[in-house]
């Protein structure tokens, strides 16, 4: 497997035509993928083809357009299981996004299984999507909610893992902190919590797009991702579940599609994936999203994973140089992927992204929906840039370029 | 972006005037933008209707630090009336950059009015009025 060469790259780049513009008369780098990546135009051109030419509601339709909008929105379903090594299509249930498809987890699945005193087991550097949804569900059944601490390095500390996890009914985590970049053993923690009679779900909105990611290998439970940060639309998500666990859940939201009979006395529910999916769907995102997992695996998750691996490490590289800056989480690019955040002395990360803007390279300033571990961090915000397959070194080095001149502007 | 950096804000950032606490305020009051995380302490001195003297504490971009530094400048010594009166575009005239297209950094420049304006509503007793409310959505 070899990396992108600067050929592919020049190549690929050309599939997106938003990197083609100049911002404030500066060619755009953009470095907040892990917000929302780009699009390349086979996604675009999907979305338009089928609101030009398939749009009709899905399932149930006997007329030739329905039939193939079904045709295509079911395909794309097919595509997403293939992509994640799911068993089956079944076991894949569309949603908005990542905070929906752990909301559906944590109302359906939680609603019904967990007890007052029962134990969730998060981690202290999960976004807010795997974070708040728990708070709601556990104040609600009485559930009480525990936490995998981080050391010095943004690293989860596991030698109190078999200890948290007594008593805990679900472990659920990132797969790739979107703040620290950190990677975190998520096969690991699935066996030790399974052997603790634990269920897991792995936020995979930051590693689904960047990595190889095979539900199998890891031995989790649900895996939750979101299209757009993924070279997909907005407004479609992933929720996959395990078969088992998945068919003996309630549903999650009501309405139309979720059922198998309605009377006016009462309903019964649908099978999966069906039961979890109430309403029209978004059905031409579904297909884009479909469209944008045949663009990964057409350059391969592998190489998009080793580039980003080189982008990181160059980035760490370049910014420890500079002089007033702090990085977050591994100092080494192997423990963690292309999300690299940092703070500048004497500057605030908000003024560090304008700066940055007026050098046309967009990156992210915030608490980039990680409250807790800022609070953790002992800082109100970062800044941060993030990698994707399009990105090079030459806008690394104009990241770099960029913060000095804030530090000088500063100093 | 360079429009934004101008010296005087970087000044006013770097070294804002009124910085600090006052020992026996009339009235504080602390606002945030939870968007950024930015947050604004302000204590009034207040005699007779009038701002004798104010400080801040608090933490932020340096757009918001040098709004509130120049603001509280500018009403030192003004009555409770004309503090009522001053606008958003009042604010902007003072810091002197063009903002009104990004909403984002606007919201960071009128967090000082937003705190100065609650505390002179506090102090009076009074709710904010809606029109003042809206220049802050």
């Amino acid at each position: 497997m070899t990396i992108l060469s600067q050929f592919d790259l020049v190549s690929l780049r050309r599939e997106f035509p938003i990197l083609q513009q100049e911002v404030h008369g500066r060619p755009l780098a953009f470095l907040d993928s892990g917000a929302s990546s780009q699009k390349p135009q086979r996604v675009i051109r999907a979305l338009a083809d089928y609101y030009e030419r398939t749009n009709a509601n899905v399932h149930r339709g006997v007329y030739q357009l329905s039939e193939q909008a079904t045709l295509a929105f079911e395909q794309a379903r097919g595509k997403v299981a293939t992509f994640i090594g799911a068993r089956s299509p079944r076991e894949v249930v569309f949603t908005r996004n990542t905070t929906e498809a752990i909301n559906l987890v944590a109302q359906a699945w939680g609603g019904a299984n967990l007890r007052p005193g029962d134990r969730i087991l998060l981690t202290v550097m999960e976004h807010h999507s795997n974070l708040v949804p728990w708070q709601m569900v556990a104040q609600r059944t009485g559930a009480v909610i525990d936490y995998l601490g981080i050391d010095g390095e943004g690293r989860l500390v596991l030698d109190d893992l078999d200890q948290k996890l007594q008593g805990v009914k679900i472990v659920a985590l990132t797969q790739q902190s979107n703040v620290l970049g950190t990677i975190t053993p998520v096969r690991e923690i699935a066996a030790r919590a399974h052997v603790a009679g634990a269920l897991v779900l792995v936020d995979g909105a930051q590693s689904v797009p960047h990595m190889p990611v095979d539900v199998q290998e890891l031995g989790i439970d649900f895996l939750a991702f979101s299209g757009h940060k993924m070279c997909g639309p907005t407004g479609i998500g992933v929720l996959w579940g395990r078969r088992a666990v998945l068919e003996v859940m309630p549903p999650f939201l009501g309405g139309g599609s979720m059922i198998r009979t309605v009377t006016l006395a009462g309903s019964t529910y649908a099978d999966i994936p069906a039961r979890f999916e109430a309403g029209t769907p978004a059905i031409g995102e579904a297909i884009g999203l479909g469209v944008a997992i045949d663009f990964l695996n057409d350059v391969g998750m592998a190489r998009i994973h080793a580039h980003e691996h080189m982008l990181t490490a160059y980035a760490l590289e370049r910014l420890n140089a500079i002089h007033g800056l702090t990085l977050y989480g591994p100092p080494s690019a192997d423990a963690r992927g292309g999300a690299v955040s940092f703070t500048l002395d004497g500057v605030h990360p908000h003024d560090i992204a304008a700066i940055l803007d007026g050098e046309g390279v967009a990156v992210r300033a915030g608490h980039h929906c990680c409250q807790p571990l800022h609070d953790l961090l002992d800082v109100s915000a970062t800044a941060r840039a993030s990698f994707y397959l399009y990105n090079t070194t030459e806008e690394i080095d104009r990241l770099a370029v960029g913060l000095e001149k804030a530090h000088r502007l500063f100093a | 972006m360079t429009d934004m950096y101008r010296e005087l804000i970087i000044e006013h950032s770097k070294y804002p005037h009124n910085a600090g606490t006052l020992e026996q305020p009339t009235v504080t009051r602390e606002e945030s933008n939870p968007l950024c995380g930015d947050r604004i302490k302000i204590d009034f001195a207040i005699e007779s209707g009038i701002i004798t003297d104010i400080r801040f504490t608090g933490r932020g971009c340096a757009i918001s630090q040098a709004a509130t530094s120049l603001l509280t400048d500018e009403i030192k010594g003004k009555t409770l009336d004309e503090v009522r009166a001053l606008t958003k575009d009042d604010v902007l005239d003072l810091i002197g950059i063009p903002l009104g297209n990004n909403p984002v950094r606007l919201k960071c420049a009128l967090l000082p009015l937003k705190a100065v304006k609650a505390g002179v509503y506090a102090y009076l007793g009074q709710q904010i009025e809606d029109e003042d409310e809206d220049e802050f959505v």
